[in-house]
């Protein structure tokens, strides 16, 4: 789908020294970079020339900018103080975009090929050194317009930031409607950006909770709750076909479930007689293995990106706290140490952090430790907050919050925790989960 | 709506002017429980323990017994919890005591406990300590002499709130386990 495009002439190789260390910048992979582990971050001017061509090319480049303000580490530039419309076959006249200080300038053109399908060329520029830093070309069929801007985004991010993006990825999460007491939910899924919402078809007769994606399938887990009990599903988005994750007859719960990063397997917890556990099948052969025993509540299980460990939630101690075990049960510890409860863990993409929820006094946070329970930082708190999941790049974390009204909102916060916004779904929205790149 | 609810608010109403009632006639009162709307029971005061039939006196008014809403109106059909604690409260002990030999009087009725949690938690953790809940009342009843045959548990963890509120009287209410009647009642 994408080739690389031929660097346009050979352009000078200068370094803009000020720049890079006005910016603070690390090890540089282009001459400009946006250090994403900086306390505060300045966000990088960019300016994103409407994209020529056909008439796709301005809303492509539209959410382009909107993909790369949203993460809090570029600033798109105000498009009607450019002083130039660039053609993407023409080097910039640099001066040009240097004048409104922009420091990297993304431009491209959308044409129509014979087969009918959209093809875009953009080339990101680097406005000082005047290097060309990406020049790629996509093809795409032309509804799937929105995917080549995420793409293109996910491109700009990761030359600028050197780390993976994550704009061309969807959210399945929790639609509430209804009272409190008398809630409704459903299952949507929707592109990160909140476009493209659509309600998965569940069962209407019972409440769904935790829709999970899978790693490499387009499938997801559920929890559905009747008065019966409660029961995890697994579902295909592409076919819509479903079916029940087991039967277990003495189980009257099974919930919080997530897949391995293999997919061969589902963690969930499972109730029984009042105490609750933690379980694998291997969705293979539908064989099931218990990982823990006890009276206690043990829930919450996600697996390390390598499959070999899960972090989970217990309140074997008398409080609920993060425990790690090994991927067969051995080798439980305690990982959480702080003041409060800790409870919804999840493990990141990149295995280095684990996000979590800790409720303390009358506030909730959403925090981040090391594995081995260090470092543990809280990135953001407010009146309620729950469900923290990760960005595939290990960088963002969406999660459900609630600010007093008693409405549920999705909100991201990045790993500094300096970086938080609402996420664009208008109406109530909790339990999300983000899905993994989708190309 | 979900969960075959339908009366859920109705059934909320008359549990907290029955919790109170019975409260008033022989134990500690549950969680501050302002009666919503006037008392739908004139009779005398209800049994705390064990159960003789239909409400004393000559000439009373009042649910017929062994209805659903004798149940819920005489006997009380939901017990309450202290902040993440799934311990019989002592208040709770005699209304479970009056729920078991009401069961004991109506052999054919079958339960389904349905444990429920206030908002000031995260999501699955709440599942499972709502069923903790549901759990420890089920057990209070099958040492009661209930046969484990006739009850089911739930838990719905603080997807159910009876008090949408958002302070902890609401929460104090939001932290139970509900007696729902699935079959057998007259």
């Amino acid at each position: 789908m994408s080739t690389i495009l031929p660097r346009l002439g050979a352009l000078g190789a200068a370094i803009a020294l000020g720049l890079a260390a006005a910016l603070g910048a690390g090890p540089a992979l282009a001459d400009i970079t946006v250090d994403v582990n900086q306390a505060a971050v300045q966000p990088l001017p960019i300016a994103i020339a409407p994209f020529g061509g056909e008439a796709q090319g301005a809303q492509i480049s539209a959410v382009v900018s909107a993909d790369l303000e949203r993460s809090g580490l570029f600033r798109p530039l105000e498009p009607a103080t450019f002083r130039q419309r660039p053609d993407v076959g023409v080097v910039p006249s640099f001066d040009a975009w240097k004048a409104i200080a922009a420091q990297a300038l993304l431009v491209g053109n959308v044409a129509t090929g014979a087969d009918g399908r959209l093809s875009v060329d953009f080339r990101l520029w680097d406005v000082y050194a005047g290097d060309q830093l990406v020049g790629t070309r996509l093809t795409a069929t032309p509804d799937s317009w929105r995917t080549i801007a995420h793409q293109i985004a996910d491109a700009v991010y990761k030359k600028l930031t050197g780390e993976t993006g994550y704009f061309d990825t969807r959210v399945v999460f929790v639609a509430e409607s209804g009272p409190k007491t008398k809630k409704v939910t459903r299952l949507v899924v929707m592109d990160q950006d909140g476009a493209n919402p659509y309600y998965l078809p569940t069962d209407p007769t019972a409440m769904v909770f935790a829709p999970r994606f899978s790693t490499r399938r387009q499938e997801i887990t559920y929890m559905a709750l009747r008065p019966t009990g409660a029961s995890i599903y697994l579902k295909n988005l592409d076919t819509g076909r479903e079916e029940v994750l087991g039967r277990f007859p003495n189980m009257t719960m099974a919930m919080a479930p997530r897949f391995s990063p293999d997919d061969s397997k589902v963690a969930f917890a499972a109730e029984e007689h009042g105490a609750t556990n933690i379980y694998v099948m291997n969705l293979a052969n539908q064989s099931l293995k218990r990982l823990t025993d006890g009276l206690a509540v043990d829930t919450s299980p996600s697996f390390s990106p390598d499959g070999g460990q899960i972090v989970f939630n217990s309140d074997r101690g008398g409080t609920p706290e993060l425990y790690v075990m090994n991927a067969d049960g051995s080798g439980v510890h305690r990982i959480s140490f702080g003041a409060g409860r800790y409870t919804a863990p999840v493990w990141s993409p990149d295995s280095k952090l684990i996000a979590f929820v800790k409720q303390q006094g009358q506030s909730f946070s959403v925090g981040v430790m090391a594995p081995d329970g260090s470092g543990e930082r809280v990135l953001t708190t407010s009146y309620f907050a729950d469900e923290p999941t990760w960005a595939p790049n290990g960088r963002v974390i969406m999660f459900e919050r609630k600010m007093g009204d008693g409405a549920s909102r999705l909100w991201t916060v990045d790993v500094t925790g300096h970086i938080q916004r609402e996420a664009p779904y208008p109406v109530s929205g909790s339990d999300p989960a983000w899905s993994p790149l989708l190309h | 709506m979900r969960l075959g609810f339908k009366t859920l608010g109705d059934i909320a109403v008359a549990a907290m002017a029955g919790a109170a009632l019975t409260a008033c006639a022989s134990h500690p009162p549950p969680p501050p429980a302002a009666p919503i709307g006037p008392p739908p029971h004139e009779g005398g005061p209800p049994p705390s323990s064990g159960y003789e039939g239909g409400p004393p006196g000559a000439v009373s008014r009042g649910p017929l017994p062994g209805t659903e809403q004798d149940f819920v109106i005489n006997i009380g059909d939901r017990v309450y919890f202290d902040f993440d604690a799934a311990t019989i409260r002592e208040d709770a002990g005699p209304i479970l005591s009056a729920q078991a030999g009401w069961l004991s009087h109506y052999p054919d009725v079958r339960v389904r406990i349905e444990g429920n949690c206030d908002e000031r938690g995260t999501r699955e953790y709440n599942f499972a300590l709502g069923a903790r809940r549901a759990d420890a009342v089920r057990d209070f009843l099958v040492a009661h002499g209930i046969a484990a045959g006739r009850i089911t548990t739930i838990s719905y963890g603080k997807e159910q709130p009876i008090d949408p509120g958002q302070d902890e009287a609401a929460w104090a209410k939001n932290r139970n386990a509900h007696t729902a009647i699935v079959q057998g009642a007259r």
